[in-house]
C-alpha cells in the first residue's frame, strides 16, 4: 500500500494537504454534512438563453477556477473545446478541468493546456496526448483520477469545488430542462452531469437540440440550470454512440467469457431475482450472452440490471430477463432509444450509482459484476488505468465502485496479450483494490481469491479449470518468461484515489 | 485428459501465438501443422518452432500430434527425424496412398525411436487418405503398422483427384466417407471424419458432424476453435441416453458378479454390442464432463 514517505510528499501539495492513505474498501467512517448548494433565484420570464461570451462574463469567470463538463458524448464531444476555446479567448488562465472522463477527442485541448488555460485535471481517465502531458509533469499539481462513486462523493462533500458546469445538452427546452434521449446528438443517460448539475455554482446547458417546447422526458431539471447556449453542434454521432453491438469474435475471448458464465452459475449469486452488472466491452457482452443462455435453460430472470447499457442489456431487457435498469450511460443507439421509451429502463446519477458516502449506491444491490482489467497481481490487486509501462491509457471508471459493491466480482482478462503477461507479482498501477475481487477468469484457468472460502466450497466439485493464482502466474510466466518490474521515475504526475477519497496509489513521470 | 480423440484441432506450426493458446480450448487433441499451412520457405523455422514448443511448453490436458510433410516432398524425412525426437503422440501423414507409405513411415520412426532413445512403437500414426488409390487402400492402410490408431479422409484433395463436383452437403463423398469408416472398424482403429473449412456456417457445421456420427465416425479434424465445442456437443449423450446406458452397464456388471452369462434388463435379453455401446456412452459422457 501507499509508501508514508509518498503521502507526506502528497500532502505537501495544495489541495491534497488533508489526503489520507487507502486503508481498506469500507475503513471511511465519514460524518458531517454535505456540501453547501448555491441559492438560485430567476423571476417568472427571465431569459435563459445567450451567447457563450456572454454567459462567461455573467457567471463572473475568473483565473483559478474550476470548470467542469460530462464524458456522455464519449469520443463524439465538441463541447469541452467549443468552450475553452471562448474562455481561452477571454484571457481566462490557471483552470481545474473537472470532468467525469476524457477521450480520445480531447487531444484537441492540449493547446490551451500549454496555454496555461488548464493547468490541473480532475478526472477518471486521460489518455492519448493528454495522457502523455500529465506524464511528462507538465501540470501545476498532480491530476487526480476517480472513480465515478467517488468523483460524485468528491463534488457532493464539497472536496471538488464546481465554480461552473457546462453540460453538453442534447434536448434543453427554454426553461433549462435537460434530457439526453432527444436531438440529434442523443447521448442517452446524463447521470454523470448530475452530480455537476446539482452542486456547481453556476449550470450552462450546451445544446445543439434547443426548443420552446417544454419537455416531457427530463433529466436534468429547469431548477439547476441557470443559463442556455445554443450552438450548431455539440458533437459527432459517430463518436457519441456505436451503431451495433459488438460481441468478441476472439476465440480465446470466447473461452474466457463461457468460463466466466459457467463460473458464475456454479455460485449461489446465480438466482433468480438477482442483480448483476456487466460492461459493454466485447468480452463483457460475451459473458452476458453465455448468462443469458443459461437464464433461459434455468427459466431464471434478474430483477435489476445496473450500469452502462448496450444493445444486449437492452434485449435482454425486452425479452423480460431483466425486469428493471438503472442506467447512469448508454454506449448505442438501441439503448439511448431504449431509456427514452421503455418505463422499467431507468436514468440514474452517478451518485445514485456508486457514490460510497450514501444510504445505499445502486452498486450495492449487485449479486454480481463482470469486470475487465489491464492488469491483476497476485493479491488480485486490479489495475485499468495504465498499460503495462505504466502509461495511461484508462480510467478508474466504476470499477472500484462495482467491485465494492458486489457480492461477487468476477474479472475477465488474458493472461497474455501479445509477449507480455498481465499476471504480475505487482501491477502497474493499483486502482481496485484486491480485497473487492473474488474470482479472475482467464483463458487458462480460473483463480478464486482466497480470502473468499465460501466461493471456493461453492465451486467444489464442478466441472471447472480451477487454478490457484501462483498456478496461473506460473504458466503466464513459462509462456512469456518473468516480466522485469517496471522502473517508475520519482516523479509524481498523478494520484489515484480510492472511491472514498483516500490515494490507493500514484501516476509517476514517464 | 480422457482417452477420447473427438476433436483433432489444426494449429499452423509457424504462429507462435496461436500455439501457446492451442490447447486452451477444450480439443481432446491439437495437431501442429508442418505441411499446408507452413510456406515452403519457412519449412525449418516452424519444425524449430514446434520442436520447441514440445520440449517446453507441451499441453498436459490434451494430446499433440504433428502434421508432417508427404513423404514424397524434401522436408518429410527431417520432419520425422526432428519431430520423433520430441515424442509426439502420433504424427500424422498427408497423402497416404499404400499400406506401403505406412511401412515405410513405421520404419523411420522406428530408427529415429531407437537413435533417440524412446521407447519403441512410442509415436503413433494417423494417416490422411486423400486420394481415389488412397481411399480404395483404406483398409490396408489402416491395417499397415501396429503404431495406426486412426485414419481419416483429406476431401479437398480427394475431390479434386476424382474430379468431383463440390456441393454444399458433401453428397459426392458420401462413399469415401463411408468407406474410410468401414475400413476403420475393420482394422480395429478410429475413423476421423473430414474438414468442413467453413467455420462461418454452424448450422451446417453441426449437421454434418451429427451426420458423421451417424456415420460411425468417432471425432472430427477441426480448423477453427470455434469447432471444437460444437463437436463435442453432437457426441455428448443426452441424459436419457446416459440414463439407459448405465442401467445396460449395471446390469451387466450384476450379470458378470452372478457369473450368470445372461443379461437382462426390464425383462429383455441385452446382447453383448448394446453394453459395448453403452460402455461407449459412458467414456463420451464422462469426457463431456457429465456427472455419471
Amino acid at each position: 500500500m501507499l509508501n508514508p514517505s509518498l503521502l507526506n510528499e502528497i500532502n505537501q501539495i495544495p489541495g491534497f494537504e488533508n489526503k489520507k492513505a487507502f486503508a481498506g474498501a469500507f475503513a471511511a467512517k465519514p460524518n458531517g454534512r454535505m456540501a453547501a448548494r448555491p441559492i438560485k433565484f430567476v423571476t417568472p420570464g427571465t431569459n435563459k438563453k445567450f451567447s457563450l461570451d456572454y454567459i462567461l462574463d455573467a457567471v463572473g469567470l475568473k483565473d483559478g477556477m474550476t470548470i467542469s463538463f460530462h464524458h456522455c458524448l464519449r469520443n463524439g464531444d465538441a463541447v469541452m473545446l467549443y468552450v475553452i476555446d471562448a474562455i481561452a479567448k477571454k484571457g481566462i488562465r490557471d483552470l481545474t478541468l473537472a470532468v467525469s472522463s476524457l477521450s480520445a477527442v480531447q487531444d484537441c485541448l492540449l493547446p490551451y493546456f500549454e496555454q496555461g488555460v488548464i493547468t490541473a485535471i480532475d478526472t477518471s481517465g486521460n489518455r492519448g496526448k493528454l495522457g502523455a502531458y500529465v506524464q511528462q509533469g507538465k501540470l501545476k499539481k498532480p491530476a487526480i483520477y476517480r472513480t465515478h462513486g467517488g468523483r460524485a462523493r468528491a463534488i457532493e462533500t464539497g472536496e471538488l469545488h464546481i465554480n461552473v458546469a457546462f453540460i453538453a445538452a442534447p434536448c434543453c427546452d427554454k426553461y433549462g430542462n435537460i434530457n439526453g434521449v432527444q436531438g440529434k446528438s442523443a447521448c442517452g443517460s446524463l447521470g454523470y452531469a448530475m452530480p455537476d448539475a446539482e452542486y456547481a455554482d453556476f449550470v450552462v446547458a450546451v445544446t445543439d437540440g434547443y426548443t420552446e417546447t417544454a419537455l416531457d422526458y427530463v433529466s436534468i431539471p429547469q431548477t439547476q440550470v441557470d443559463y442556455i447556449t445554443e450552438v450548431d453542434s455539440i458533437g459527432d454521432p459517430a463518436g457519441i454512440a456505436t451503431g451495433s453491438i459488438r460481441v468478441s469474435k476472439s476465440p480465446a475471448e470466447l473461452v474466457i467469457s463461457k468460463y466466466a458464465a459457467d463460473v458464475i452459475a456454479a455460485t449461489e449469486y446465480f438466482r433468480d431475482g438477482m442483480v448483476f452488472q456487466f460492461g459493454s466491452g466485447g468480452m463483457a457482452i460475451a459473458t452476458a450472452s453465455f448468462i443469458r443462455e443459461k437464464m433461459l435453460q434455468d427459466s431464471i430472470v434478474a430483477s435489476a440490471g445496473v450500469g452502462g447499457v448496450s444493445g444486449f442489456h437492452v434485449q435482454m431487457l425486452n425479452e423480460g430477463l431483466i425486469k428493471t435498469f438503472y442506467d447512469p450511460q448508454d454506449f448505442d443507439v438501441t439503448a439511448i432509444q431504449s431509456l427514452g421509451t421503455n418505463p422499467r429502463h431507468h436514468e440514474i446519477s452517478a451518485s445514485a450509482y456508486a457514490n460510497p458516502f450514501s444510504a445505499n449506491p445502486y452498486v450495492n444491490m449487485l449479486d454480481f459484476a463482470v469486470l475487465s482489467a489491464t492488469e491483476i497481481d497476485v493479491d488480485f490487486n486490479v489495475n485499468v488505468l495504465t498499460d503495462s509501462y505504466g502509461k495511461l491509457l484508462g480510467a478508474p471508471g466504476g470499477h472500484p465502485d462495482a467491485a465494492a459493491g458486489a457480492k461477487l466480482t468476477v474479472i475477465t482478462m488474458p493472461l497474455l496479450r501479445n509477449r507480455l503477461p498481465m499476471l504480475l507479482d505487482h501491477v502497474s498501477t493499483i486502482v481496485t483494490p484486491g480485497e473487492s475481487i473474488d474470482i479472475l477468469v482467464t483463458e487458462y484457468g480460473i483463480a478464486v481469491n482466497p480470502r473468499r472460502q465460501d466461493v471456493t466450497d461453492m465451486l467444489r466439485g464442478k466441472a471447472l479449470p480451477i487454478k490457484s493464482m501462483e498456478e496461473l502466474k506460473a504458466k503466464a510466466d513459462k509462456l512469456t518468461g518473468k516480466a522485469t518490474p517496471v522502473e517508475f521515475s520519482g516523479k509524481l504526475c498523478g494520484l489515484v484515489e480510492y472511491r472514498d477519497g483516500t490515494i490507493i496509489d500514484v501516476i509517476h513521470q514517464i | 485428459m480422457n482417452s477420447l480423440y473427438r476433436t483433432l484441432l489444426f494449429v499452423p506450426g509457424n504462429n507462435p501465438g496461436q500455439m501457446v493458446k492451442a490447447d486452451i480450448y477444450g480439443a481432446d487433441c491439437v495437431i501442429f501443422d508442418l505441411e499446408d499451412a507452413v510456406s515452403i520457405h519457412e519449412k525449418d523455422a516452424a519444425r524449430d518452432l514446434v520442436k520447441h514448443y514440445l520440449t517446453d511448453l507441451r499441453p498436459e490436458t490434451c494430446r499433440v500430434g504433428v502434421r508432417i510433410n508427404a513423404q514424397d516432398t524434401p522436408y518429410y524425412e527431417e520432419d520425422v527425424r526432428s519431430m520423433v525426437s520430441v515424442k509426439p503422440d502420433f504424427l500424422r501423414l498427408p497423402k497416404s496412398e499404400t499400406a506401403e507409405n505406412i511401412r515405410q513411415l513405421d520404419k523411420l520412426i522406428t530408427e529415429c525411436e531407437k537413435a533417440c532413445g524412446i521407447e519403441a512403437g512410442s509415436v503413433k500414426i494417423i494417416a490422411t487418405i486423400e486420394t481415389a488409390l488412397g481411399v480404395y487402400n483404406a483398409y490396408q492402410i489402416a491395417s499397415a503398422s501396429p503404431r495406426m490408431i486412426a485414419i481419416g479422409l483429406g476431401a479437398e484433395d480427394f475431390r479434386t483427384d476424382m474430379r468431383m463436383t463440390r456441393s454444399e452437403d458433401g453428397q459426392e463423398i458420401l462413399f469415401a466417407r463411408n468407406l474410410i469408416s468401414l475400413a476403420a472398424h475393420a482394422a480395429g482403429v478410429m475413423p476421423l471424419d473430414y474438414v468442413y473449412s467453413n467455420f462461418k456456417n454452424e448450422e451446417g457445421f453441426i449437421a454434418d458432424v451429427r451426420f458423421g456420427k451417424m456415420l460411425g465416425f468417432t471425432g472430427k479434424s477441426v480448423i477453427h476453435p470455434s469447432q471444437v465445442p460444437l463437436v463435442h456437443q453432437v457426441f455428448t449423450p443426452s441424459d436419457e441416453e446416459l440414463e439407459h446406458a448405465k442401467k445396460v452397464v449395471a446390469a451387466y456388471e450384476e450379470a458378470m458378479a452372478k457369473a450368470s452369462g445372461v443379461v437382462a434388463l426390464d425383462g429383455k435379453m441385452i446382447d453383448m454390442p448394446i453394453v459395448v455401446r453403452a460402455q461407449n456412452t459412458l467414456e463420451y459422457a464422462k469426457a463431456s464432463g457429465k456427472e455419471l
